[in-house]
């Protein structure tokens, strides 16, 4: 049989695949979107990236609404968004199975926070499932819609960050589903799909009910497995961190659960009464934990497990140690390291011949007060462009920036989002400043992608998941279609135009709209333009000035190379990384820097004397 | 032949540098090698010039795809900066290779942090363990005609610690990973980072 190497989100695509989802949506996001990247191959699926989670989920519905497989994708904070069709959903089950993935971000390496989405599996009576590996994450996805279908209702698919972005070896399978042939009949029943509150009264004691029906089956269900060993030590255990547990307790007795809501409470109660000492190893919150607890049976968890970041093996060997689990001789041993210098911090920054950089470098030039959103440009907040000033979630901006302009405030403030970003929640946001009629000073800062989750298409994109030529929204068309008079587009990469722009805007005191148009410096086809620039060495003062724009291509040559030029704050361009934006240029008082045609016509003058 | 119950590999870098193809030829050699593989990596905001790093796992059956502090067997650095941030996890007399390359964090870039220098590299290396190789990548790479291929350098110096399996595993995973025109460059690069893995005569 055929083994291959799938990362968790490659195999929950396969799943869907091979279960016969006929409908997915999802709008990207990490640790999420290589699940739809990947189904989007598979031309027996439809697959798109829809504006917001919202959005997607309604569309998953509606297609289990009318009798396909469905799939919606988010990760954890997208579920927030589609919170309310989540739990609509809950209520009216479907005509076929749905299945909503989460993909939790334990350790927030790529959000703002860590919320532990089981806790909406519970407050919408809908069923959680957790792989555990990716051969578990193909296979549960299946599993998972024939649930759907059997209980009529949708069911939660929880990942997180190591299972979505780990790699193990899957068995494939085939798609067994047959696609039909003709459109089936709609099936109307206003009674179970229309959620006024006379039928809403009548739903709710048909999902409590059915909530009672999957507890019962949860017990048999063969992804809760008990797995007995030493019996001086019970662990209940869950995803991820049942690899982590098995690997620090090789000898212990598990419970690992497949389903972690609802719970199976007889044989929770069974493997404690087999076992001396019960614990519960989960991330997070202490979700497993207290649903334990409620059901009288003496555990612990959190009390020797921490409840914030990612458990890791380290982490899981270190807390039971400390809590005498383990012996103090089961301790790994770590060469200490004597005399270790401090190392210079790598965070992520924005790239050379960023389109975002120009704007910041006005912003902070007319020292503006900025609203950020989530995105690449949310890395402007990091020194030394220290440009943005608040970022809570996708398209707080523009409304947080009204709302400070509602209060009113010294400075003047402004509010930085994306073209997707926008797209996604800052609309609304917008109609609103224009209703309102608030002085707020929106910069859409369009990079023609979704570019920090790696380059996915948008409705401004023209292009679409699978690769159809589609209608291109106009941002400009927007704000004035809601009646914003101020509507200018700017290059990023002209800080004249974009000054000039900004002014014109905050005097304004009007709703107004700074449209930053410039694609991402990474996309294939603008790295074929790349072309560095150059310094001219006789110009350079060494004031320092370009190096507060923060381009990773300027390099200190001192520090670079001392033996080379004894004068600090003097730029070198790393050929290797800059792109030519020419921002730094811009912003040398003594021209110093050669913009792309002067490097052009110095090229030529080294040239013009060789021989042919 | 007997062979170790579990390899853990864990490779660093600078997001964009190659470090994620580096650990997918890693995973897909131990496949064709027949062990069970497990890898572990973050994808997202980091890949924007920060530091980036990928767990990589062989054995005859693994359980976590994360390797705990202490019990990496390889150290697989595609720069010099980045090794020194993960020496803690290896494991005591484990295995480094550190390609020389130096890609100064913005702050060093700016003047306002210092970049360790040479010395100070190997003092750290050497005191973690003997078995360590800081290999000329970029300069072989350029040699073999591209400087991006330097993360083959390094798997080509790597393929000369692990002894049993071939050479010509390493580099049918490697060509099959870049794309075709530049499947010669990466074969030298490979071949360029083999001789400097091998004792000399």
């Amino acid at each position: 049989m055929m083994r291959e190497l799938l990362s968790g989100n490659e195999a929950v695509a396969r799943g869907a695949y091979e279960a016969g989802v006929r409908v997915a949506a999802a709008y990207p996001g990490t640790p999420s979107t290589e699940i739809l990247e990947n189904l989007a191959r598979y031309d027996r699926v439809y697959s798109e990236w829809a504006p917001n989670e919202k959005v997607a989920l309604d569309v998953a519905v509606g297609a289990a609404y009318a009798g396909s497989r469905a799939l919606a994708v988010m990760k954890h904070v997208g579920l927030n968004v589609a919170a309310d069709v989540f739990f609509y959903a809950s209520m009216t089950g479907m005509e076929a199975g749905l299945v909503i993935v989460s993909a939790d971000d334990p350790e927030m390496h790529s959000s703002q926070n860590e919320q532990d989405n089981r806790h909406y599996a519970k407050f919408a009576r809908v069923p959680c499932l957790e792989p555990t590996d990716s051969q578990e994450a193909k296979d549960l996805v299946g599993v998972a819609l024939d649930l759907s279908e059997r209980f009529d209702s949708p069911v939660m698919f929880r990942l997180t960050t190591r299972i979505s972005h780990s790699d193990t070896l899957v068995t494939l399978g085939e798609r067994t589903a047959e696609d039909p042939i003709e459109p089936p009949e709609y099936r109307i029943d206003r009674v179970k799909y229309v959620m006024v509150p006379g039928n809403a009264r009548r739903r709710h004691p048909v999902i409590e009910e059915r909530v009672k029906k999957i507890r019962e089956f949860a017990e048999t269900f063969p992804y809760n497995r008990v797995e007995m060993g030493d019996s001086s030590l019970g662990i209940v255990t869950n995803g991820v961190a049942y690899q982590y547990a098995k690997e620090v307790f090789p000898h212990a007795s598990f419970l690992k659960l497949g389903m972690t809501y609802p719970l199976p409470e007889r044989m929770i109660r069974d493997f404690a009464a087999r076992v001396e000492r019960l614990i519960v190893v989960e991330e997070l919150d202490p979700f497993i934990e207290e649903e334990i607890r409620l059901m009288g049976i003496p555990v612990e968890g959190k009390s020797i497990f921490p409840i914030c970041g990612e458990l890791d093996p380290s982490i899981v060997r270190d807390s039971a140690i400390s809590a005498g689990l383990l012996p103090a001789s089961a301790a790994i041993e770590i060469k200490a390291l004597v005399d270790a210098p401090a190392l210079p911090m790598r965070p992520p920054l924005l790239c050379p011949g960023c389109p975002h950089r120009g704007i910041f470098a006005i912003t902070n030039k007319l020292e503006l007060v900025v609203n950020g959103d989530i995105g690449c440009y949310t890395l402007g907040f990091l020194p030394p462009l220290s440009a943005l000033h608040t970022c809570g979630c996708m398209g707080a901006s523009i409304g947080v920036a009204h709302g400070v302009s509602k209060a009113g405030i010294r400075q003047k403030n402004v509010a930085v989002i994306g073209d997707s970003t926008f797209f996604h929640t800052g609309m609304p946001a917008l109609l609103n400043v224009a209703y309102n009629n608030s002085n707020t000073v929106t910069i859409i800062v369009d990079n023609r992608t979704t570019a920090m989750t790696g380059h996915q298409d948008h409705p401004g994109t023209g292009r679409t998941l699978q690769g159809q030529p589609t209608f291109t929204v106009r941002f400009e068309d927007m704000a004035r279609a809601m009646g914003i008079e101020h509507v200018y587009t700017v290059d990023p990469y002209d800080l004249e135009q974009v000054e000039t722009a900004l002014r014109i805007c905050l005097e304004a005191e009007a709703p107004a709209v700074v449209i930053s148009q410039r694609a991402c410096a990474l996309l294939p086809e603008v790295r074929r333009q790349w072309l560095a620039i150059e310094l001219d060495s006789d110009l350079c003062i060494g004031c320092g000035l370009c190096f507060d724009i923060g381009c990773p291509a300027l390099v200190e040559a001192y520090h670079l190379n001392p033996k080379h030029d004894h004068r600090p704050q003097r730029p070198w361009i790393d050929p290797l990384l800059c792109t030519g934006c020419e921002i730094c240029a811009q912003v040398c008082e003594h021209r110093a820097i050669l913009f792309r045609e002067g490097v052009r016509e110095a090229q030529e003058v080294v040239r013009a004397p060789g021989p042919k | 032949m007997n062979r170790r119950k579990v390899i853990n590999f864990l490779i660093t870098g600078v997001g964009g540098q190659g470090a994620l193809l580096a650990s997918n030829v890693v995973a897909s050699v131990g496949v064709r090698a027949g062990y069970d593989v497990k890898k572990a990596e973050v994808h997202g905001m980091s890949q924007r010039g920060g530091s980036v790093h990928s767990h990589v796992r062989w054995g005859e059956k693994l359980d976590s795809p994360v390797i705990g502090r202490g019990e990496v067997d390889y150290l697989l650095a595609l720069e010099k900066l980045e090794v020194l941030r993960y020496l803690q996890m290896l494991r005591p007399g484990g295995t480094i290779v550190v390609g020389e390359l130096k890609i100064p964090p913005l702050t060093v870039s700016a003047g306002k942090d210092v970049y360790p220098d040479d010395e100070k590299v190997r003092r750290m290396l050497g005191q973690m363990t003997d078995d360590y190789y800081l290999v000329p990548t970029l300069t072989l790479a350029k040699e073999s005609g591209n400087a991006r291929a330097h993360n083959v350098v390094l798997l080509g110096t790597l393929s000369t610690l692990i002894h049993d399996i071939p050479s010509d595993i390493w580099l049918k995973v490697v060509e099959e990973r870049v794309p075709a025109r530049y499947v010669e460059v990466n074969r030298r690069a490979f071949e360029a980072g083999r001789r400097a893995g091998l004792p000399t005569e």
